[in-house]
């Protein structure tokens, strides 16, 4: 059967959308219009890929080569795209999840078949879970050897399918640069993630053709970017009569680029400003509006603000639990204007009153628009009583700490340092767990691009890797990993990969030889029994031993690093400026802190934000029924 | 239960079933029945796919299937605004004396003997889920050897496509 004119007249159409949309796609400062871009005519698969990459704007790959992945790193040595060969594939991973990150633009991992492309998995999980836009290339076994259990053959795309955003495996090399265009497309468009392209050693071994632009052929991929009219209209007319409104910003207002568009709605409607774990740096920590970090760990003003909110304002931001807790008792008297570029947001967790789909950006944009006539008119309600309130919270229950008792070093206040002294101007990825809770809440971010983390796959190891990619993309920005000495131990080994390949990021180890959030909910809920949480070398009574194993300053030095150690108070804002002047090589600091510090305020997992605890027992009282 | 019969247009290329299967599994999402088959455009298949929306609602349902990049378009369809058949052969023990009452039974639902043998016969019924499931509690007490049930296929009545001019409407894609 044929298909009809006006079905072959709408392909038609989608496919020009789609091949203009590409054009706006962000990868890199390069054009697409250079030489690389000429047609070529009985070259091999692999050069058609590389050309492909080139074309589409690639600046660096990620990754490690082996058997199926051969033939594409032969026409890459002669290739403008410059290759950071690293010592894990997730180390690659990570790579690219922190260069699109801190760059906005798209980051790309390579890696062979089977256990190349499996390692894999976890930063696409992570990357598909934060809406990242990369894009992995793996090797395959031959075609025909496909199915045959082949030496170092896995299925990567069907292992990948619930991870990633979509996935192909390029079945003859004439589809190479349609399939790259595509993954690009799909990475960098609509709501950003993961794309894994999938090619058998044969067809990179094939000779084929190359042009370039390539149709683009992506019938049921039209993502919504534009909001409707209506529902901005009703959005802004509960903004504006609400009493208590709260501006729940989340990561899509980063990934839209929508922070100048943002302050502008926040200042026009006066209300308050949360930005969960993805969104920090989305809107300016010194800006008076803003409350801070809501959430499991959030601050006491961030969560009840949501609670007690008449009107929440959701932003790229998608309710997820640790932000919500008990979903039943969240925001119970609030209506929800939920704006997503993803409608499959919209409703899943918490009903929406106001849905709108569509580009944070042009949304925010268009909600100020509407607001503007309100707000000359003076129907934008008075929030005074409402900040009063917010501000006796704010006043009441701030962030803080207490130092540890037995005398050893805060690892709250080496992050305050490290935040106060590289600025707000510094890059800080960190991993998972107490120290990455403790960097979202003691580092001040006032810029978009400054704050990267594993927030939704809360993927351990994540910090190194991550700090590479994005000191790779801004080669000019300070870039502090934040770790912790659990999530160090993962993935360490590309510290050799920035010093060989002149990649110089700072590591802050924070080191109290424990799982430390484990150990944290071991002391909370599991009675003090700290079952397999103890990292450091110990006695057989339990209590630690003197030697250190690892070493991090030497295991720095081993992998090519400055290796310096800070285990007082005194001696922290030193250390830190010793290596902020270290420009020429990458700097581990490991900091020896207390392993009973804990992150506060906390809501338990599954409780309701209401029964927040500020420290531990002590349970803020907010005057119920006054608001 | 809550029942609701999806009909989904997708791209004809390999993995789509494994994505969309996959996508239920791993969403906690119910399928009753799922049927894949060709369409008038060899570039799309067809799924009927008949859910229920006991286990989420069928709103998150229809948007996590329109992630899916080769989903094309879904339309939801309607008891009474469209045609349901299944398929069902069964082979049911007929010996000499009780073969005239399985047959009568046969005619009654108007099934087709596509076999027979001395010990057996296997009917070829078509129709709604009820009305196989009427005709299958008749001939259980008869003997059912065996028996082989296809999911739901569906169009929706009258003169409208999901796709071409004059077109059946998508569930939203947007909220």
């Amino acid at each position: 059967m044929t298909t009809t004119p006006s079905e072959h007249a709408a392909r038609e159409a989608a496919t020009r959308e789609a091949a203009a949309s590409l054009a706006g796609v962000e990868t890199t400062a390069r054009s697409t219009a250079d030489a690389a871009v000429e047609p070529a005519t009985g070259i091999t698969g692999a050069q058609s890929l590389v050309r492909s990459l080139e074309a589409v704007g690639v600046e660096v790959i990620f990754g490690i080569p082996g058997g199926a992945i051969l033939p594409a790193y032969d026409p890459l040595f002669d290739s403008k795209v410059r290759h950071v060969l690293v010592r894990h594939e997730q180390g690659a991973g990570h790579a690219a999840t922190g260069y699109a990150q801190a760059t906005g633009k798209v980051g790309v991992c390579m890696a062979t078949s089977g256990p190349g492309a499996t390692n894999l998995v976890t930063p696409l999980a992570d990357a598909h879970m934060d809406s990242v836009p990369i894009v992995a290339i793996t090797g395959q076994v031959p075609s025909a050897a496909i199915g045959t259990d082949a030496f170092q053959e896995a299925d990567i795309r069907g292992i990948t399918m619930p991870v990633t955003k979509h996935n192909f495996l390029v079945t003859d090399a004439a589809e190479i640069p349609q399939r790259i265009a595509e993954a690009f497309h799909l990475a960098s468009t609509g709501r950003p993630g993961p794309v894994l392209v999938d090619i058998p050693k044969d067809v990179l071994q094939a000779t084929t053709d190359f042009s370039w632009p390539p149709r683009l052929d992506l019938p049921g991929y039209k993502p919504t970017t534009r909001p409707h009219g209506k529902q901005v209209r009703e959005a802004a007319a509960l903004i504006a009569a609400a009493r208590r409104p709260v501006l729940y910003v989340g990561g899509g207002v980063l990934k839209a680029h929508a922070s100048a568009e943002l302050a502008e709605l926040a200042e026009l409607t006066g209300a308050p400003v949360v930005t969960t774990l993805m969104a920090r740096g989305a809107f300016p920590d010194s800006h008076p509006q803003n409350l801070g970090m809501p959430g499991m760990h959030g601050n006491v003003t961030a969560v009840t603000a949501l609670q007690k909110a008449d009107v929440l304002v959701a932003l790229g931001a998608r309710f997820d639990d640790r932000v919500t807790g008990d979903l039943a008792s969240f925001a119970p008297g609030a209506l929800v204007v939920h704006a997503d570029i993803d409608p499959a947001e919209i409703g899943k967790n918490r009903k929406a009153d106001v849905p709108i789909v569509g580009d944070a950006k042009e949304t925010i944009a268009q909600l100020v628009e509407a607001l503007r006539g309100d707000r000359e008119a003076g129907r934008i309600a008075d929030l005074t009583a409402w900040w009063a309130q917010l501000d006796d919270w704010r006043e009441r229950y701030p962030l803080g700490y207490d130092w540890p008792e037995d005398g050893s070093l805060s690892p709250q206040y080496v992050i305050e340092r490290l935040g106060a002294i590289a600025g707000p101007d510094a890059i800080y990825a960190a991993g998972v767990g107490q120290h990455q809770m403790w960097a979202a809440q003691f580092v001040k971010y006032e810029k978009p691009g400054s704050w990267l983390n594993s927030g939704g796959l809360g993927t351990m190891g994540y910090a190194v890797p991550a700090a590479m990619g994005a000191k790779y993309g801004r080669p000019d920005t300070t870039v502090w990993a934040i770790d912790g000495d659990g999530c160090f131990q993962m993935t360490n080994q590309e510290l050799a990969t920035c010093a060989i390949e002149g990649i110089p990021i700072k590591v802050a180890v924070i080191n109290n030889g424990n799982l430390g959030m484990v150990r944290q909910w071991q002391t909370l809920f599991y009675e003090g029994r700290y079952s397999n949480t103890k990292l450091h070398a110990r006695n057989a009574d339990g209590t630690p031993k003197a030697v250190r194993i690892p070493d991090f300053v030497l295991l720095a030095e081993a992998l090519g690093c400055v290796g310096l150690r800070c285990e007082t108070k005194d001696d922290v804002d030193a250390v830190i400026e010793k290596a902020m002047a270290i420009n020429d090589a990458p700097v581990v600091i490991d900091f020896v802190v207390g392993h009973d510090a804990q992150v506060w305020p906390m809501v338990a997992a599954g409780a309701s934000n209401d029964d927040i605890l500020a420290a531990r027992d002590v349970r803020p009282v907010f005057g119920d029924g006054q608001v | 239960m809550s029942r609701h019969t999806l009909s989904v247009l997708v791209e004809n290329k390999s993995g789509v079933l494994a994505r969309v299967s996959a996508l239920f599994s791993r969403r906690g999402f119910n399928i009753e029945s799922l049927a894949v088959g060709p369409t008038e455009n060899p570039d799309l298949s067809r799924m009927t796919i008949v859910v229920d929306a006991e286990s989420a609602p069928l709103e998150q349902i229809t948007k996590q299937l329109n992630k899916l990049i080769e989903i094309i378009k879904i339309v939801e369809l309607d008891g009474g605004a469209a045609v349901q058949r299944e398929l069902l052969l069964v082979k049911v023990r007929a010996p000499l004396a009780e073969r005239t009452q399985v047959l009568q039974t046969a005619e009654l639902f108007r099934a087709r003997v596509v076999d027979v043998n001395p010990d057996t016969v296997t009917l070829e019924a078509t129709g709604t889920p009820d009305k196989l499931q009427a005709l299958l509690a008749v001939l259980a007490p008869l003997g059912i050897k065996e028996m082989a049930q296809s999911g739901t296929v569906a169009l929706g009545r009258g003169p409208r496509s999901m796709s071409g001019a004059g077109t059946l409407r998508p569930v939203e894609r947007t909220a």
